[in-house]
């Protein structure tokens, strides 16, 4: 009871603050957002009034839920979730992808030109759809390898529902104009402390969990999901330290100015990647290959030296996206020397991951989500090499401020993080919702196939585009003139944009193929269909010629 | 839940380590020994990089490397070895009277390739990657000059513009708005359209043209000349061929008479230096139509006669 009232309590008291932020806001920006705060708020107290049975409340006290099971509520929210800003972020990169291959889609319109649905696009596949992504697998696996509930229920939901609210916040204030201009940390001050809060919130859940662990050993999942959640909140606070201009306005300054943010906001960039697309999957494959493949890690020795060689050398890498700017030479040959060091301990984690399979190769053949796995890692090992080779000074002089860089992190992206995504759905939904499978293993096959042939396409397109743009840009006439303006180099990329186009459209109706295959999982349909190869076998045909009882001689 | 003993991973002959989580095992794999040599060899090769580099930070500064590099010194250095090599055909473009420059084969052409690439980053903004212009920026592919097309004339354009605000020196003229300051009525705007639109053949002669015909006598003669050939010492274009900088339909005619027109070019005198304005001058002389200088006072009629020739 004193719960419910503490609850129900704090939300009022956040809608009436939100109120009155809203009703002194200075811009109206910041007031839209207030009022989205209200009635998040509001909502939250009317569902929770709702949902609680009084009479049960006033005979036994609060209902506890069943200790013999995990707590999957939020892990299923969090799977619809991402599933959904999954299907946004990648509607909104499509739509992006054709405004650069035809500039009239920006519709004259501030809301939607490129500068406000880029970062739109961005944060919405990266803390929309991976965000949720790494939260509900984290709940997931915590709970089965530590073999204990979660710690914190109530603060694991509010988890889940606060990071909706930030990534409401985060998307409606790109469109209104309102940003930092920070890459991958546009949101300003009043939603980067919300975000510190929820944070902190699913730090304490994590850790709580494998405080109470049944298990003695803590499994290398975890450890990538707990480098993950620490080094996310760290780089979070620093690089957002700001000074707001009025506590009832949306708009800050950083408190670091010139090349100082400049370095800050790259080692903040760089290691988001690390942290958040590179750790914290490395935890999700850790967990789901080895399951879906039923077969053991492969070195538990690599795994100790990935992972503690990763996050030492990940950390000091931010500095190669700043070659050849004012940031001091010395910093950016630390930063190149770093992110070339880099490149084994990345691939430690594809070792693990691919040789897991040794023993069930045939799976690859027989199991499209095994062959997303596979496919996850091979792009997993093909960026994180691309990515020391572009960080070295030279190739990142031809490679720099092209659109190889938008190649490269989509292949991380689409490969690495989409595929491994996609498979840990395709493991986890018949498990949360105990169906007896997958409507259709087929259609796995099918969005298996349209994503690959979407991330070739759009690759492709892009390196041909970003080295053709490097050299154009650099190209000197015989005597010593520049030969295009870069009004020629952009007219000259629109075949590839057209390319990278038709790319993002296959990747988006292969996930459109997986919301359907989950929407009819989860409504307990199961498609009728061949298997995915059949195992022909004649027993009679299968024995060796016997000419006569007795024994040949030798 | 496991065996005491080290249990064997079948498929592979491996070692279990012993842990188990939710049925995940792990196996005891050495690492792969190519694996450990590529991580050593780039921590080797990394820590003798910062040996040679600029790398370590100290107090004040940092420590500067075997090799002593910068990237701006290396900056400095290639700029000024393509600046050495460019120097004298630089030195020379500057010291030529610029109306000998096309007589000169190689520094005309080493003008133009130059002009070109700073056209590229300084002009097609306006005018266009191929020059061709667009609604109100002049095309510079055709020999129809609103001003001066001769070298000299060009490139007096290019230092000072054309209506570049607080400038005294820009180019600078301005036609009336007929229509805006009741100079003259609809219906008589009407006329001179029609009239304007037989110089050029756009339009039949007809009764309307004739009114127009005496209204253009009265107003507009005075710059566009009695015949309409222009005047490029003021601006006024030619209205007697086919190139129309903002369309040759009654529509646009009647708003440029009604309302007047005011283009503006940028002075560029003191954003580019001197050489990089004459080769601008040459690749824009050079492009279709570039004028010489005139030798007798008839040369306007001629080039009059010429522009005839709708292009």
């Amino acid at each position: 009871m004193e719960s419910l009232t503490l609850k129900v309590g704090s939300l009022l008291v956040a809608a009436f603050l939100a109120f009155v932020a809203a009703a002194f806001a200075v811009d109206t920006g910041f007031a839209i957002h207030m009022w989205i705060v209200v009635a998040a708020a509001l909502i939250a107290t009317f569902v929770i009034a709702n949902k609680t049975d009084f009479a049960a409340l006033a005979r036994f006290g609060a209902v506890r839920p069943d200790q013999s099971r995990y707590d999957d509520d939020p892990v299923r929210w969090g799977v619809i979730a991402t599933i959904f800003w999954g299907m946004a972020g990648f509607l909104a990169g499509l739509y992006i992808a054709l405004q650069l291959t035809f500039p009239a889609l920006n519709l004259n319109f501030e809301y939607t030109t490129f500068g406000r649905l880029r970062p739109l696009h961005t944060s919405a596949v990266i803390f929309a759809f991976g965000g949720n992504a790494l939260i509900a697998t984290s709940f997931y696996i915590v709970q089965r390898t530590c073999r204990a509930r979660l710690a914190f229920p109530g603060l694991a939901r509010f988890v889940f529902w606060g990071y909706q609210l930030f990534i409401v916040l985060a998307a409606t204030g790109y469109l209104l104009g309102i940003t930092q201009s920070k890459e991958y940390a546009e949101p300003e001050w009043y939603v980067d402390l919300w975000l510190t809060i929820v944070w902190v919130a699913y730090a304490a859940v994590f850790i709580g969990t494998i405080a109470k662990r049944k298990e003695p050993h803590i499994y290398v999942a975890n450890w990538f999901f707990l480098a993950f959640i620490i080094t996310i909140a760290m780089l979070h606070i620093v690089n957002n330290l700001a000074v707001p201009v009025s506590i009832f306005g949306s708009k800050s300054y950083p408190a670091f100015a010139g090349v100082q943010d400049a370095l800050t906001q790259w080692w903040y960039g760089h290691n988001a990647v690390g942290f958040f697309l590179t750790a914290g999957f490395l935890a999700m494959m850790y967990y789901f290959v080895p399951k879906q493949a039923e077969r053991p890690v492969y070195s538990y020795r690599l795994s100790i030296i990935h992972f503690w060689s990763l996050i030492f050398l990940y950390i000091w890498a931010g500095p190669h996206h700043l070659h050849y700017t004012a940031l001091p030479d010395w910093a950016q040959t630390l930063g190149m020397v770093f992110s070339v060091m880099l490149w084994m301990p990345s691939w430690g984690g594809m070792i693990n991951g691919l040789m897991t399979l040794n023993g069930a190769w045939d799976k690859i053949r027989t199991d499209p989500i095994i062959r997303m796995m596979v496919m996850a890692l091979a792009f997993y090992g093909m960026s994180t090499f691309e990515g020391p080779m572009m960080s070295i000074r030279a190739v990142n002089s031809l490679s720099h401020y092209t659109d190889w860089t938008i190649g490269h992190v989509h292949s991380g992206a689409l490969g690495w993080n989409g595929m491994i995504t996609f498979a840990a759905i395709y493991f986890l939904v018949p498990r949360l919702w105990a169906r007896e499978r997958l409507y259709s293993l087929r259609m796995v096959n099918w969005h298996f196939w349209l994503s690959t042939v979407g991330i070739v396409l759009y690759a492709a397109s892009m390196w041909v585009a970003g080295i053709m743009q490097g050299l154009m840009w650099r190209e000197y006439g015989a005597d010593g003139y520049l030969v295009y303006a870069f009004s020629e180099v952009t007219s000259a990329m629109h075949p590839m944009y057209l390319i990278r186009a038709a790319g993002g459209a296959l990747y988006l109706a292969g996930a459109a193929i997986m919301v359907y295959n989950v929407w009819q999982t989860i409504a307990g349909k199961t498609r009728d269909e061949k298997a995915m190869t059949d195992t022909p076998h004649d027993p009679e045909k299968d024995r060796p010629i016997v000419a006569s009882t007795t024994v040949p001689a030798e | 839940m496991m065996a005491e003993d080290k249990r064997v991973d079948e498929p592979t002959g491996t070692e279990f380590v012993g842990h188990e989580w939710d049925g995940i095992e792990e196996l005891d794999t050495p690492l792969p020994r190519w694996w450990s040599i590529i991580f050593w060899a780039t921590v080797v090769w990394g820590l003798a990089y910062t040996v040679f580099y600029p790398a370590w930070p100290l107090i004040n500064s940092a420590t500067e490397g075997v090799f002593g590099w910068s990237s701006r010194a290396a900056l400095a250095e290639d700029l000024a070895e393509v600046e050495a090599e460019r120097a004298p055909l630089r030195e020379a473009i500057a010291n030529i009277d610029i109306n000998e420059l096309p007589q000169n084969e190689q520094l005309m052409q080493t003008a133009i390739n130059g002009g070109r690439s700073a056209y590229v980053v300084h002009c097609v903004q306006c005018h266009g990657s191929g020059a061709a212009g667009s609604e109100g920026y002049p095309n510079l592919n055709d020999d129809d000059w609103l001003w001066d097309g001769t070298m000299e004339g060009i490139e007096y354009t290019l230092i000072h513009g054309i209506r570049n605000p607080d400038h005294l020196e820009t180019r600078i003229s301005q036609m009336p708005a007929f229509g805006a300051d009741g100079i003259l009525t609809d219906r008589q705007i009407s006329d001179v359209v029609s009239y304007v639109r037989t110089l050029s053949g756009a339009e039949e002669a007809s009764a309307a043209s004739a009114r127009g015909s005496e209204l253009y006598t009265a107003n507009c003669a005075v710059c566009h000349g009695p015949n309409g050939g222009g005047d490029q010492s003021q601006g006024a274009p030619n209205l007697r061929d086919a190139i129309w900088l903002y369309g040759e339909d009654r529509a646009s005619i009647t708003d440029t008479v009604a309302n007047s027109r005011y283009g503006v070019m940028p002075r560029w005198g003191h954003r580019l230096d001197p050489v990089t304005i004459r080769m601008l001058t040459a690749y824009v002389w050079n492009l279709g139509g570039g004028e010489t200088p005139a030798p007798e006072p008839e040369g306007e009629e001629l080039a009059e006669a010429e522009s005839d020739e709708p292009g």
